[in-house]
């Protein structure tokens, strides 16, 4: 590795040699590689860093690995962290698979339909989709959870042509940003409603929720859909996947668009991503969903083939007055859940959801009965709850920590001493335990 | 081709006032023949205002989405459920069964005078629409 450290343009990485570089640098007329920067002033030309020196591929492992080491991840620690991110179990199958050659690709093709085995994935991702949501067409996948929601808000202003958005203030905190994101540039006003006073004008294009609620709590969708129903808005959830695979599912519940963050069915907690966004609605509006959609169909030899269907609504074909500016998807991420939704089948997913369900109030039972914690919010929960904790949570969190536990989301800042915990069908009963020994260490 | 008893807009759209006074308003022969199979068209709801050359709603055939633009203003008071139903009906018939709305125009006379005859029609086609 020295020698080629000790030659800035010299890597086995580059395959022109030393002898075709000479050859080139002849032909355009200067003797080094030098002069071709003799435009840029002396003194700006080539600064000296100031980083440490090179390593090699196995000292940068070392480094790269014991940097990682720092970091307090969910193999060597007990995680009872939700909020957006969910901590599942990854059937085995799924990273084999979609590691294959053949699989093995960020995106839809370019030239789509020469990819058959990969539209079909898609096509069957969108039927998985629908099933478990309810809904009559899904598109092939969007970014992630948030962006799908700030679309469907998006789609529901092209439905009803309408620019106000109200959204539910139990909707995560994140998402709602990003839909202002979304939103406020292109004019459309965004309104944040209480669930306690949810008065909707005739003006409003939607109103956004979410199933179960960002602290976790199921809200009465049917009612939601009689109030936007009145005003001729639509109703959009954005929704826990695993959450559908047990109760009755959003579109059952009068949903016009159903979003959700794939990332639950088969994809791991890395830093917030890449994730997978899920988009589904009924068959009235498909015109106006963004995204890509695969169908199914016959070939002259009527033999089954699917193709992308409905191209018109893509920007590729109408540019600026396309139904998004998404022309992607992020397809490996679809593959890994679909795989998952495969793996687990409706009963499996149905388990995992019933695991979550009881483990979680099992946690919620057993805290509410420490000195000093208690559940302020009343109602159906799934896999997270509020706890009101008797000191403040970011000095709990800190000692479960020091246990190798990482605690719930601390969320103070909306009500003093509140803490958002997670649990999933990971969480064993001996760290729920654990948890609530610890948790009972700052009780009055 | 270009049947004269009625206007023509230069973004292919027909005008034809009827029995009751209403405009009726289509597409042409040329635009349906350069968009290929229609297949989904878009019209307003029946109460819509738009003036005159401003949007009216969107044909989309296997190849394209295009805007369809109004050649008269006013009121739409009818939108012909058949196109909706069957958009091939504009492919097979633009200039009869596949028209699209009746308009209760602002100002007939003075929007129909901006627009091309027959004659002038065939004209623009060919020369300005190649």
């Amino acid at each position: 590795m020295a020698q080629h450290n000790s030659h800035p343009f010299q890597s086995h990485y580059i395959p022109n040699t030393p002898k075709d570089r000479q050859e080139m640098l002849r032909a355009v007329g200067v003797s080094s590689v030098q002069d071709l920067f003799a435009d840029i002033p002396k003194e700006h030309r080539n600064p000296p860093l100031d980083i440490p020196a090179p390593m090699s591929e196995l000292e940068l492992k070392a480094e790269m690995s014991a940097l990682g080491r720092l970091n307090k991840d969910i193999q060597s620690n007990v995680c009872f962290l939700g909020a957006g991110a969910y901590n599942h179990f990854t059937p085995s199958i799924v990273k084999p698979l979609i590691t294959r050659g053949e699989f093995l690709t960020s995106y839809t093709p370019y030239q789509a339909e020469v990819s058959q085995g990969t539209l079909q994935v898609a096509y069957e991702f969108q039927t998985m989709i629908c099933s478990l949501m309810g809904m009559e067409v899904a598109n092939d996948g969007m970014y992630e959870g948030a962006s799908s929601l700030a679309e469907a808000a998006l789609m529901a202003c092209r439905v009803t042509d309408r620019g106000d958005i109200y959204i539910l203030d139990t909707v995560n905190p994140s998402y709602r940003e990003v839909v202002e994101t979304y939103a406020l540039p292109q004019g459309l006003n965004v309104k944040t409603v209480s669930t306690s006073n949810i008065k909707l004008p005739d003006t409003a294009a939607c109103l956004l929720t979410q199933y179960p609620n960002f602290y976790g709590y199921m809200e009465d969708l049917a009612a939601y859909k009689r109030l936007t129903q009145e005003k001729g808005a639509l109703l959009v959830v954005s929704a826990d996947p695993v959450a559908a695979g047990m109760f009755k599912s959003p579109g059952d519940l009068g949903a016009d668009i159903v979003t959700a963050e794939g990332q639950s069915l088969g994809v791991p907690l890395s830093y917030g991503g890449p994730y997978v966004g899920i988009f589904a609605t009924r068959q009235q509006y498909i015109r106006q969903m963004p995204g890509r959609i695969v169908g199914k169909t016959v070939d002259a030899e009527g033999k089954t083939g699917y193709v992308l269907t409905l191209q018109t609504r893509e920007q590729h074909i109408r540019r600026e007055r396309a139904t998004s500016n998404i022309c992607t998807s992020q397809f490996l991420l679809a593959l890994a859940t679909t795989i998952t939704m495969a793996a687990l089948g409706k009963q499996g997913l149905r388990q995992v959801a019933e695991l979550c369900y009881q483990k979680s109030h099992y946690a919620a039972s057993k805290i509410s009965h420490i000195k000093g914690y208690s559940l302020p919010i009343k109602g159906v929960f799934f896999k997270e709850f509020v706890v009101q904790c008797p000191q403040p949570p970011a000095k709990i969190n800190q000692r479960l920590l020091e246990k190798g536990i990482i605690g719930g989301l601390d969320i103070s800042r909306q009500v003093p001493n509140r803490m958002l915990l997670c649990v999933t069908e990971m969480n064993s009963r001996q760290e729920i335990d654990a948890l609530a020994a610890t948790l009972s260490e700052f009780s009055k | 081709m270009n049947p004269s008893d009625r206007k023509y807009s230069k973004e292919h759209e027909w005008a034809k006032t009827d029995a009751k006074g209403l405009v009726v308003v289509g597409i042409t022969h040329f635009a349906q023949d350069q968009l290929g199979d229609i297949v989904y068209i878009d019209l307003p709801k029946v109460g819509a205002k738009i003036e005159q050359f401003k949007k009216l709603g969107e044909v989309e055939s296997v190849k394209a989405v295009s805007d369809i633009y109004t050649p008269v203003g006013g009121e739409v008071v009818e939108v012909n459920k058949a196109v909706s139903e069957k958009p091939e009906t504009v492919n097979q018939d633009p200039f009869e069964k596949g028209w699209l709305v009746k308009i209760k125009a602002a100002n007939a006379n003075a929007d129909l005078q901006k627009l091309m005859t027959a004659a002038q029609y065939d004209t623009f086609l060919k020369t300005e629409a190649h």
